[in-house]
C-alpha cells in the first residue's frame, strides 16, 4: 500500500532471525592403510626390543659408511659434509629423548622425571643416551671456563669412526657430527634451544696444540663435542635459579 | 561423560584429535558434545596451553594433573620428553554445558540427558564410570587418566619410532587411533 515504508533491509542485525547454518557431521573414517600379509603393525612391536638384543657393529658401519660416501659425492667441503651428517642424525635425537624417558619408567617402577636443568640435561646425554647407544658412559662432562654458554662433552673414541678413515686432506672432518646431530636433537626436543653442537678432534692431526703428548698418542681419535646453548636457554636457567628452583 | 582427547605439537599445533565417550555404567563410548563444542573444544584445549607452559619449568613430571577448568569442562595434561602435550578435556555432563554467557539454543538432544544422568546416579555398583561423572577433581578420576595417558604414551612412542615420522607431522594411522579408543574403554 502506498505510504507504508518497505520492510527493512536484510542487515547483519536481523541476520540472527534467520536460520543458523548447520555444521555438517564429521565425515566417517575411512582407512586407506595397507596391511602386511602377517596384519603386524608397527604398533605390535615391543619398545624394548633393542634394548635387548643389540644390533651388529658392521651392519651400522657399512650404512655410516654409505651416508658419507653419499654426503661427500653431493658437497666437498668438510664443513658442508658435517652440516649434512649433522641433519642426518637429528631426528633421532628427538625419538630417542621420549625412548629412554620411557624405558626409564619400565625399569625403576617410578615415573620418569623429565630434565628441566641444563645440567640434569647433560648428565643425562652423558649416562643414559650414551650407554643406550654404545653401553658405556661418555668420558667427561666440563663446562667452558670462558662462556658461560658452552659445555662439552667428551669421548676418547667413538664408536661410529671406528671404521672411518679420513684422508689427509680432509682432516677436519670428524665423522662424529652425526652423534652431534643426535645430542642437538635431544637438547632441542627437551626444550633448550641449541645454537649448535659440533664435534672437534681434541688432538692434534697436522695442528700444533700441545696438551699433554702421552694422553693425546693413547686416544687418538678423542673427540669433543662442544655443546652451544641459545640465550633464552641461558635466561631460562637463570630465572628458575633465581626463584630458588 | 565425555572427553575430547588433542595431542598438539611442539609448534602449538595440534597433531591427532578424538572425541570419545565413557564406556563404564552403560556409557556406550560416543561422545555427547554438543554442536557448539565442535570448535569450542579445540578452543578450550589451545587457552590451557598458557597455562602448561607455566607449570612446564617448575615440575619434574610428566603427567601435570588437573591444570584448567571452565565451566563444566576439565582439561589434563600429560607433557611428553620431546614437548608435546595430550591434552584431555572431559565434560561430566556435555548437554548442560552452555558455553556463551547467554544460552541461544536450548539443549539440543533432550534424549540423551536422561543417560548423562543415569551414569552419574547409578547407586548398586560404584564403577569406575559413575564415580568419574560424579566427581571429576577426585584422585580416583586423576588415577584413570594418569593411566590412560600413559597408554597413549606407549602408542605415541610407537608412533614416533617410525623413521618415516618427521617432528610435528600429524598422526592419520588408523591403528593408532584404535589404540586409543581401546584405552580409552579401558581406563575412562
Amino acid at each position: 500500500m502506498p505510504g507504508m515504508a518497505k520492510p527493512p533491509p536484510l542487515t547483519p542485525l536481523n541476520h540472527r532471525l534467520a536460520d543458523p547454518i548447520p555444521i555438517p557431521p564429521p565425515k566417517p573414517f575411512q582407512s586407506r592403510l595397507r596391511h602386511p600379509s602377517s596384519r603386524k603393525t608397527i604398533y605390535d612391536r615391543n619398545l624394548s626390543r633393542t634394548q635387548t638384543t643389540p644390533t651388529s657393529l658392521p651392519a651400522f658401519a657399512y650404512l655410516f659408511h654409505a651416508l658419507i660416501t653419499h654426503h661427500h659425492s653431493q658437497s666437498g667441503s668438510v664443513s658442508d659434509i658435517e652440516t649434512r651428517l649433522n641433519r642426518a642424525g637429528y631426528p633421532l635425537g628427538i625419538k630417542l629423548l621420549d625412548l629412554l624417558l620411557y624405558r626409564q619408567q619400565t625399569a625403576t617402577q617410578r615415573p620418569a622425571t623429565r630434565p628441566t636443568r641444563i645440567v640434569e640435561l647433560l648428565q643425562f646425554i652423558h649416562t643414559t643416551l650414551w650407554r643406550a647407544l654404545w653401553g658405556r658412559t661418555a668420558d667427561a662432562l666440563e663446562q667452558s671456563t670462558t662462556k658461560r654458554n658452552e659445555y662439552m662433552i667428551v669421548d676418547n673414541e667413538p664408536v661410529v669412526n671406528t671404521y672411518i678413515s679420513i684422508p689427509r686432506e680432509m682432516s677436519q672432518l670428524n665423522c662424529a657430527a652425526f652423534v652431534a646431530g643426535i645430542v642437538e636433537g635431544m637438547c632441542d626436543a627437551a626444550g633448550f634451544g641449541m645454537e649448535g653442537v659440533t664435534a672437534h678432534w681434541a688432538s692434534a692431526q697436522g695442528e700444533a696444540k700441545g696438551e699433554g703428548q702421552e694422553v693425546e698418542e693413547m686416544w687418538p681419535g678423542k673427540t669433543i663435542f662442544l655443546l652451544r646453548l641459545s640465550e633464552e636457554a641461558v635466561g631460562r636457567e637463570e630465572a628458575i635459579k633465581a626463584n630458588g628452583g | 561423560m565425555s572427553y575430547h582427547l588433542s595431542i598438539i605439537g611442539t609448534l602449538d599445533n595440534p597433531l591427532f584429535e578424538l572425541s570419545f565417550g565413557s564406556s563404564k555404567q552403560g556409557g556406550d563410548g560416543v561422545a555427547k558434545f554438543r554442536p557448539e563444542a565442535l570448535y569450542m573444544n579445540q578452543f578450550l584445549v589451545h587457552a590451557a596451553l598458557d597455562l602448561v607452559e607455566e607449570v612446564q619449568w617448575v615440575s619434574k613430571d610428566l603427567y601435570l594433573k588437573r591444570i584448567d577448568s571452565h565451566q563444566n569442562n576439565h582439561i589434563h595434561c600429560f607433557l611428553t620428553g620431546g614437548n608435546v602435550k595430550f591434552m584431555l578435556l572431559m565434560n561430566p555432563d556435555p548437554q548442560a554445558t552452555t558455553y556463551s554467557a547467554y544460552p541461544t539454543t536450548p539443549a539440543s538432544r533432550p534424549g540423551t540427558q536422561a543417560g548423562g544422568r543415569q551414569s552419574g546416579g547409578a547407586t548398586g555398583t560404584t564403577g569406575a564410570g559413575g564415580m568419574l561423572a560424579a566427581n571429576p577433581t577426585s584422585q580416583g578420576t586423576e588415577e584413570a587418566v594418569r593411566a590412560f595417558m600413559n597408554e597413549v604414551y606407549e602408542t605415541w612412542l610407537k608412533c614416533i619410532m617410525n623413521p618415516f615420522y618427521t617432528a610435528n607431522q600429524v598422526v592419520t594411522s588408523p591403528v593408532f587411533r584404535s589404540r586409543v579408543l581401546a584405552a580409552g574403554r579401558k581406563y575412562l
